[in-house]
């Protein structure tokens, strides 16, 4: 059986530099002299990075060997726009090119999934692109309850006719969908167990890890579930904001592990965060970061093998002030396909190469 | 004189049409009379405007159709009645001290008197907002709503996006640009699009200089603006972007101007022709080019007759088009022509979020005096105006409809049947002050707002309805706004939808249950 992906998306652009810090390098501090992370904040992981000490509750997990820390990850010809990066990322595609389908549902392309419960992802979030295609059924829902209440509101659209009418043959497939969806879905999360502990309910984000938490101990047979934080694009001031941010993500993250695990269910989940681009080197006059370019993401989960993966790029080696990644981001996608789902995909690379994350 | 057609311009038949009506729901005319029916004018209408009361059908119901058309195209209206945002005429220097002030005040982390931090002020996104509103405000009060229609056709053609172009007054005089020309000449309108500086900010074309030609511009020029994929090699890229060096924005006043020493007047190469072509050049030889009147024909038969546009009547259209690239005979042609008017493409067509909410706002007579929650809707639907997805703008048809923004549209309908149509959007759309706040934080540029569905999803957590009841189970009390009042339930059914309701609708109910019924039928998401 496959793992399902648990997708976090950081919106806005993490700084990749302040959450997994190269604290040995002296251009770190140079080149950030009012925002760089102390060192007595930083839990050293190795002779070279620290994680930010707001991130001390992934520390389990790094003890336990199941979160690794993916380093440098990019693309070529970097694109700083918000909506254009997230674009090249949740579709893989080259910074160049327009893709209109996300990377999830292309993994899947040519394979006939199992019909299930008439969901194959879930998005508690608003972004769907990772998994929008004709390959899945994705259902975007904010919290269970009220989709499910709006959903029943939609009558079966069984025996009704499209009088060969497209625009209308669409709506109602969608409605038959969600109506399919809302059918498989209602009893199982309905029936499913509270998790083992609660999230904390004032970020957006614990509550949809309840909910994910819910879908995943439940046994829907989901491929991915997508969750989100907002919030990072930390042009001004950022020190504050952000080391909020991460001890939120923190704080979430390590209760879903142990949530998981005591639902005995860590082994078939893949958590991974990512965000559209890291921050800029040098912090900016108003004591934040401008858009930048690779960034460093955390993989976890039972099946991975944990530690620091790629090579953290050099800060003295800077294109326009911006790092140069390292490992392309469609070959962590291509080492998830694998690993989550069986599928062989490149992604566009011609070689897309496997990192060890996961056995 | 001609008398305009639009919304101030009706006046109600009362019950002319009512005998005609109760003839039967939706009967199929074989073909086309010299005049129009109740659902002929409907359909006139659901495509020429954002949607029309029953008055505004009536006034139109048993006219002459020829006629009707060329009243609907006369004495178009070349700009705004609304007036401009404030900050039009400021330049962009002038916004940058803004926005560096307001950096600066942000700095201070000040506190309110409540003790909470004040929200830093953005100027750049509060311009965002007000240009938005703008717009909205424009399409509900417009007495010219195909005007409008087409002003976001083109839009969505000839696309440029706030969050690139970082420069508000820009995107307003592109709209302007379209407004005038919206129903002008498409050749002037191409050459201005090329001169347009919130066009040359988006495709990069203001960093197009002779020594390193920039080919975004010339790229979608070809591919998406005229010619379309398949019709030219990327050499033909390469040597427009040639042309077009030297064409920028002054960095000043924002306007555009050109820069001699930095355009490449060298020879090109551009679809087997040689010269040294500039700008204009490349657009002429375009616009002889078969391929960019059908372009165009196509993209407008998608928007106004049928998601597939027939090969032929493409071709034919197209062929009267070129001749002099003039918008009027060829929307003529389209609204009188057979599909158009077959009855099997009525309601073949999926309404946009912007035509949803407008349409629905305008058909009930709702007083909305703000327009920020409207824009977030349409934002949450997936069209964010000013701010198209990519250079391909929205790609409309079905992707208009997912699972998600399905139950989205219905949420929105069930709020305003359950809120009454009489209490105004602000008391049913009023947002809390946390949602306010959010408002005023950065918005991602994601592909719906964060806080939308949020916001929506919790229905309970604030009473809403000011006044007045649900129109589902109000009964004969129901309030009809007084676009709607009076009228009988088997009118408003008709007036509603495009065609017979996906779900049984009990012909007897009240009028305001009927109202509400029909609003929450899938029928009602088509036009």
């Amino acid at each position: 059986m496959g793992r399902i992906l648990l997708l976090i998306e950081l919106k806005g652009g993490n700084d990749g530099l302040n959450t997994v810090i190269p604290y040995a390098d002296p251009k770190y501090r140079e080149l950030r002299p009012g925002i760089a992370v102390a060192r007595d904040h930083t839990i050293q992981l190795d002779e070279k990075v620290g994680l930010h000490n707001k991130l001390e509750p992934l520390m389990d997990s790094w003890k336990a060997g199941d979160l690794a820390i993916v380093q440098g990850v990019g693309y070529p010809y970097p694109n700083r726009s918000h909506f254009r990066s997230i674009e090249i990322w949740d579709t893989a595609s080259a910074s160049n090119q327009t893709l209109s389908e996300g990377w999830i549902a292309q993994a899947f392309k040519g394979t006939a999934l199992p019909k299930g419960v008439g969901v194959d992802s879930i998005v508690i979030d608003t972004n769907a692109l990772p998994s929008t295609g004709p390959e899945l059924r994705t259902i975007v829902m904010q919290d269970a309850e009220n989709f499910l209440r709006q959903a029943t509101a939609l009558k079966d659209t069984g025996g009704m006719k499209d009088g060969g009418n497209p625009a209308l043959r669409h709506l109602l497939a969608v409605r038959q969908e969600i109506n399919g969806a809302a059918k498989g879905l209602a009893d199982k999360l309905r029936a499913a167990a509270a998790p083992a502990e609660a999230y904390p309910q004032e970020v957006l984000l614990g509550r949809q890890l309840d909910l994910a938490t819910r879908v995943i101990t439940a046994g829907v047979p989901v491929v991915a579930v997508k969750a989100a934080l907002g919030g990072f694009d930390t042009h001004a001031n950022q020190v504050q904001p952000h080391e909020r941010l991460l001890g939120a993500l923190a704080t979430n993250l390590a209760l879903l592990r142990k949530n998981l695990i005591a639902a005995n269910r860590w082994n078939d989940v893949l958590v991974m965060t990512y965000s559209e681009f890291g921050r800029r080197v040098r912090q900016n006059a108003s004591g934040g970061t401008d858009h930048g370019t690779a960034a460093p993401l955390f993989v976890m989960g039972g099946g991975v093998k944990g530690g620091l993966h790629g090579a953290y790029p050099s800060l003295s080696d800077l294109t326009d002030g911006d790092l140069k990644h390292t490992v392309d981001f469609r070959s962590v996608f291509a080492t998830v396909a694998q690993g989550c789902w069986g599928q062989q995909r490149d992604f566009g690379l011609r070689q897309a190469s496997r990192l060890g994350f996961l056995s | 004189m001609v008398a305009p057609i639009g919304r101030r311009g009706f006046v109600a038949k009362g019950a002319a049409g009512a005998a005609a009506l109760s003839a039967g729901l939706w009967p199929l005319r074989s073909h086309a009379a010299a005049t129009m029916d109740f659902d002929e004018a409907r359909h006139l209408l659901s495509r020429t405007t954002f949607g029309a009361t029953p008055a505004e059908i009536r006034a139109l119901e048993a006219q002459d159709y020829v006629a009707t058309v060329d009243r609907l195209l006369a004495n178009v209206r070349r700009d705004a009645v609304t007036p401009p945002p404030g900050w039009l005429n400021e330049g962009p220097a002038e916004l940058q001290r803004q926005v560096q002030m307001a950096r600066a005040e942000a700095a201070e982390k000040k506190t309110g008197v409540d003790g909470r931090p004040l929200q830093p002020e953005r100027p750049l996104q509060e311009q965002g907002r007000e240009l938005r509103n703008w717009w909205v405000e424009e399409m509900l009060v417009s007495d010219q709503p195909l005007i409008e229609r087409m002003v976001l056709f083109w839009h969505n053609h000839f696309t440029s996006s706030l969050m690139k172009v970082r420069f508000p007054p820009s995107l307003f005089r592109q709209n302007a640009l379209f407004r005038r020309e919206a129903l002008g000449n498409f050749a002037t309108l191409l050459k201005e699009v090329a001169r347009d500086p919130a066009m040359l900010i988006y495709l990069d074309g203001m960093r197009s200089v002779a020594r390193q030609p920039n080919e975004n511009f010339a790229r979608e020029l070809l591919e998406l603006f005229t010619l379309g994929e398949g019709h030219y090699s990327e050499a033909d890229i390469k040597a427009a972007a040639r042309a077009f060096t030297g064409w920028t924005v002054d960095r000043q006043t924002g306007h555009f101007k050109t820069r001699d020493n930095e355009h490449d007047g060298g020879e090109k190469t551009f679809l087997g022709q040689t010269g040294r072509f500039d700008g204009d050049a490349i657009i002429a030889i375009l616009l002889k080019h078969p391929r960019t009147a059908e372009t165009i024909v196509e993209k407008l038969w998608r928007e106004f007759v049928s998601l597939k546009p027939d090969p032929a009547e493409v071709k034919k259209l197209a062929a009267g088009f070129r001749a002099n690239y003039e918008l009027r005979p060829l929307m003529r042609a389209i609204l009188l022509s057979a599909p158009f008017r077959d009855p099997a493409n009525r309601g073949a067509l999926i309404k946009s979020p912007i035509e949803l909410v407008v349409g629905t706002v305008h058909l009930l007579g709702l007083p909305v005096p703000e327009k920020t929650q409207l824009v977030r809707m349409m934002i949450g639907l997936g069209q964010m105006p000013f701010d198209p997805p990519n250079v391909k703008g929205w790609p409309g048809g079905e992707s208009w409809i997912t699972t998600y923004t399905l139950l989205l549209r219905q949420q929105f309908l069930r709020r305003i049947v359950e809120a009454t149509t009489v209490a105004s959007m602000e008391g049913a759309m009023m947002s809390s002050p946390r949602n306010r706040r959010i408002e005023r934080r950065e918005q991602l540029p994601m592909k719906a707002d964060d806080s939308t569905m949020q916001q929506m999803a919790q229905p309970a957590a604030e009473p809403r309805p000011v006044e007045g009841r649900s129109l589902r189970y109000a009964g004969d009390e129901a309030k009809l706004g007084p676009t709607l009042t009076g009228v009988d339930s088997a009118t408003l059914l008709r007036t509603l939808l495009p065609r017979a309701p996906i779900d049984t609708v009990d012909p007897a109910r009240t009028p305001g249950a009927t109202v509400a019924a029909a609003m929450l039928d899938t029928a009602y998401q088509l036009k």
